[in-house]
């Protein structure tokens, strides 16, 4: 009987080509994880072509999860463990390898063509390059092939099974519990594409009992209790705004248009037309919008999600929102731009696009999620502050968080804040008429009667509204009044106050992240202090208004180190607004920020601030 | 409370609960068009119309993008929506569907509707959104002050193209009847009579509405619709069931040759039954197609009016309203979201 080894945390990687399967597998573990009681967080890396031709760099699709008995708050930097279906899945990962690092290859696929197509001169699985890892090199194609042989599958079609085959494997190590998943595949697959999974899936496990792999261990993490599903960022979203349109008494209108990564909120939202959610995939993401605001304007809980690229086509028409005053969620599931970009990697380059992105002055309040689970939070959020305030907000995620997924303890939701709309029926002036631009002192959000309401039938437009009556007035001192006063509406909107992360009250350094950054950034900063060093981190959620406090906590500290996955946006804008020297720390490769390297460049920042001191 | 016997475009709109006329729907704002306009006459017609149709008056909405069309829902004491560029046929068509209890009208015009919110217009069409379109076409853009338009004849002089235009205008009607628009109309400014009958049948009509409406532009490009007018006109009436005949006494006609395609001759000399009658049901558009092609594109000297198709489909907005379902109770709408949110996959620690 092999033994068992106990681990902290793991980092696996699985890779293939996008049409090896290796997206569900991968899945599949995360919830094998879940079931185990530890805690994880997943990477989907997939390319943007659907299927780029076969055994190519390209083509290559990766999912990658850690797993920990603690609280974990990113996917890992550098896998542990890499399981390649072919030679440009090993070519393409094995530089993240950790050093020592479990190789799983299908020898099946490494062929003299396969090796060829990516540049091998000779079989890494024969010779010396792989030296500095543990290698476990096997016929992974002709075991799955023997393991559905009596199901009467063709070659190609018994081949498919073979990501459940590796995904049994994968379970034995890690000692994952292998009903579930039985049951799962019972349940997905129908006929012999069902028994071929099922069989190529225990196959896989007992195969782990026959080989001399070792077998590891993970502890339960230690968390919260409650009732846990895992969660995806763009579904977490999707429920967020369903949420609060059922806490409000709304029905939630999506204006869509398909567009990586933000699609799944589309595709999520389409499937729940039972919970009063009306999905409108329009011609465009100016339509998607037009058609969300107008819906808003008759009065649905109104939302429209894209990425970058849409984000800048809906400009015009989410500027007519800030100047009809009316709520308007809008999601950026932000992608590696400019222009068509990365559409499938990650980046937080809208920023200011999110702030400043429309012609005049048009400001709207700014959301970040912190994590995927987090988007259901934002999304909320969003949406209470929208209806609540009469304005269109921006909701930014970005494809980790969308693709990334993690525990989620469910919400009770009837404990969620009641949304209130406050729709106005009777007239609202002293001289017994309507007046859609009176406002509410505090808020200052604007009186919104509804088409239908007998009597207070009125016109809004994208023209300049007098102060007083809501006509149309190019007057200029109306015009200086209104530009402050939806400057001010939107200051108006509560902010919690930031309480940097100080466990020992002595940092000179204040780390501060944004939105997906939060989770890395996070566990830099443990590594900082694990190192016996004085750190500070904040994470911000609300980008627009900023939290009232942040100024005077940004000048508490010496140095203020801001990491992005951008040139520098937040950075640029805590500048201007604070006059803080707040130092960009910049990565634009598409990835999630390295938690590994943004600790060393933090510790280095530490040193120099001692050193200076001393 | 609804009526059973309001038109099926207007299915669904709560009934008036008294008499309403002409003055409750004019709005206390000053209207700013040029002296003289086309629009005027529009929008008094259109203002005698609405309180014909027995439907409440908060329950009309109006939608329009940018041009001096647009500036029409602040005339209105209806509620109005006065939008961005092109885009009313996107605004309108959310709000149809969050609310099958509005009358929605879009006002537009040949730049806006044509031009920058082409692609609006047809997806609006082909879905076949319960919304009634005005398409004020002065083949001109007036408010940025007289530059060539999408329906502006080949050749024209303006402050855009002082050399003459080189571009072919779009058929608005052949543009909709493409689009798959199922109610299709033209009428003129001038002809109040004709233009409230046709609103009135456009309205009633469920689904997208497409009525184009013929618009001096004095300023800009006054008399392009003049050769239209007289007795003798190239005015070609197209009345459901009637033959297409024009002219004094219906001295002209519309006919098929013996080689298949239509020509405009004498009524006199038109061989016998090859006179068309004109059939809006048609479900193909075919024929509706053929008479549009009779319009002059260059300066209109012939034109078809009146309802060119108009023919039942299904709309968008019931079809989807139909996909969609919610318990009415806020507690039992909650707990069903509630499970739905939680999923099968769950771990309980």
């Amino acid at each position: 009987m092999t033994s068992v080894t106990a681990l902290r945390q793991v980092v696996i990687r699985i890779a293939g080509d996008s049409g090896d399967g290796i997206q569900l597998a991968g899945d599949r573990f995360a919830h094998e994880t879940a079931l185990a009681g530890n805690d994880f967080s997943t990477l989907p890396n997939y390319p943007a072509e659907i299927r780029a031709p076969q055994g190519t760099i390209g083509g290559v699709s990766s999912y990658q999860l850690q797993l920990a008995n603690y609280d974990i708050h990113t996917p890992g930097d550098r896998p542990d463990v890499l399981v390649a279906f072919n030679p440009a899945a090993l070519k393409a990962n094995i530089g993240d390898l950790e050093r020592g690092g479990l190789i799983i290859a299908d020898t099946a696929e490494f062929t003299p063509r396969n090796l060829a197509k990516v540049g091998y001169a000779n079989d890494p699985l024969q010779d010396q390059t792989l030296d500095g890892y543990q290698l476990a090199a096997f016929n992974l194609t002709a075991q799955t092939l023997a393991a559905v042989a009596d199901l009467g599958l063709g070659r190609k079609d018994a081949a498919r099974a073979k990501n459940f085959y590796v995904l049994g494997l994968l379970s034995w190590i890690y000692e994952r519990p292998a009903a579930g998943t039985v049951d799962y595949l019972q349940a997905r697959f129908q006929g012999q594409v069902r028994d071929a999974n099922v069989a190529a899936f225990k196959a896989g496990y007992a195969f782990g009992e026959t080989t001399e792999l070792a077998r590891y261990e993970i502890a339960k993490a230690p968390v919260p209790p409650g009732t846990y599903r895992q969660v995806s960022g763009n579904r977490a979203t999707a429920y967020g705004l369903m949420a609060a349109a059922a806490r409000s008494g709304l029905k939630l209108f999506m204006g869509a248009y398909p567009i990586t990564p933000a699609s799944d909120i589309l595709h999520i939202l389409a499937r729940a037309k039972e919970h009063g959610v009306m999905v409108y995939q329009a011609e465009d993401e100016i339509a998607a919008c037009g058609a969300a605001l107008g819906a808003s304007y008759a009065g649905d809980l109104a939302v429209t999600a894209t990425s970058g690229p849409g984000l800048a086509l809906k400009t015009e028409m989410i500027g007519l929102a800030v100047m009809l005053e009316l709520p308007l969620v809008v999601v950026d599931v932000q992608r590696g731009g400019p222009s068509t970009g990365l559409p499938t990697k990650t980046e937080q380059a809208d920023l200011l696009q999110a702030m400043f992105g429309r012609h005049g002055e048009a400001p709207l309040p700014v959301i970040a999620a912190d994590s995927p689970s987090g988007c259901f939070d934002a999304a909320f959020d969003a949406c209470r502050i929208a209806l609540e305030h009469r304005t269109p907000v921006i909701l930014l995620t970005d494809g980790y968080l969308a693709n990334g997924a993690e525990p989620w303890a469910i919400p009770d939701l009837a404990a969620l804040p009641e949304i209130k709309p406050n729709f106005t029926t009777e007239p609202n002036g002293d001289d017994g008429a309507y007046h859609p631009y009176h406002r509410d002192p505090e808020t200052l959000a604007r009186a919104w009667a509804l088409p239908g309401t007998p009597g207070l039938e009125h016109h809004i437009g994208g023209l300049e509204k007098d102060i007083e009556t809501g006509e149309v007035s190019y007057s200029p001192i109306n015009h200086a009044k209104m530009v402050e006063l939806r400057r001010r509406k939107i200051e108006a909107v509560k902010v919690p106050d930031v309480e940097p992360h100080d466990p020992t009250g002595a940092a000179r350094v204040l780390v501060v992240s944004w939105g997906s950054t939060q989770g890395a950034t996070w566990a830099a900063a443990q590594r900082v202090r694990e190192s016996g060093r004085h750190i500070a981190d904040l994470n911000l959620r609300h980008l627009n208004p900023l939290p009232s406090n942040l100024g005077e906590v940004l000048k508490g500290y010496r140095r203020v180190i801001v990491p992005e996955l951008n040139s520098g946006q937040l950075s640029f804008l805590l500048r201007a607004r604070y006059l803080v020297d707040a130092e960009p720390y910049r990565r634009m490769r598409g990835l999630p920020l390295s938690q590994a390297e943004l600790a060393q460049h933090l510790k280095e920042v530490v040193d120099e601030v001692e050193k200076e001191e001393s | 409370m609804t009526d059973a016997t309001l038109p099926s475009g207007l299915s669904g709109v709560p009934l008036a609960t008294g008499e309403l006329n002409r003055k409750d729907f004019a709005s206390d704002q000053e209207v700013r068009w040029c002296p003289g306009c086309g629009d005027y006459s529009i929008l008094a017609t259109f203002q005698g119309l609405l309180p014909q149709l027995g439907i409440r008056r908060e329950n009309t909405v109006i939608v329009s993008g940018i041009g001096c069309s647009s500036r029409f829902p602040y005339y209105m004491n209806t509620y109005g929506v006065h939008s961005i560029h092109g885009r009313a046929p996107a605004l309108a068509t959310g709000i149809a569907i969050a609310r099958p209890d509005l009358s929605v009208w879009v006002v537009t015009g040949d730049g806006d509707a044509l031009s920058i919110g082409g692609n609006h217009l047809i997806h609006a069409l082909r879905r076949n959104v319960n919304i009634t379109i005005m398409l004020f076409n002065n083949r001109i853009y007036g408010l940025t002050k007289g530059q060539a338009s999408p329906t502006s004849e080949i050749g024209k002089v303006t402050k855009s193209t002082p050399k003459g235009l080189v571009d072919e205008p779009f058929n608005t009607v052949a543009l909709a009847l493409g689009a798959g628009a199922t109610f299709v109309a033209r009428t003129m400014d001038s002809s109040r009579a004709h233009l409230a009958e046709t609103l009135a049948a456009a309205v009633g009509h469920r689904g997208a509405s497409l009525v184009e409406i013929y618009q001096n532009c004095q300023i800009f490009n006054d008399g392009a619709f003049d050769a239209l007018k007289g007795p003798d006109s190239g005015l070609i009436p197209l009345v459901h069931g009637q033959p297409v005949v024009f002219g004094k006494d219906g001295s002209q006609c519309v006919y098929r040759t013996a080689e298949g395609s239509l020509a405009v001759g004498p009524t006199d000399q038109a061989p016998d039954g090859s006179i068309i009658v004109h059939d809006a049901h048609r479900e193909d558009a075919g024929l509706a197609s053929e008479l549009a092609a009779l319009t002059d594109l260059g300066v209109i000297r012939r034109s078809p009016i009146g309802i060119f198709r108009d023919v039942d489909h299904p709309t968008h907005d019931d079809l989807a309203r139909a996909q969609v379902t919610m318990a009415d109770d806020p507690a039992e709408r909650l707990a069903a979201l509630q499970d739905y949110v939680t999923g099968p996959d769950t771990w309980t620690v």
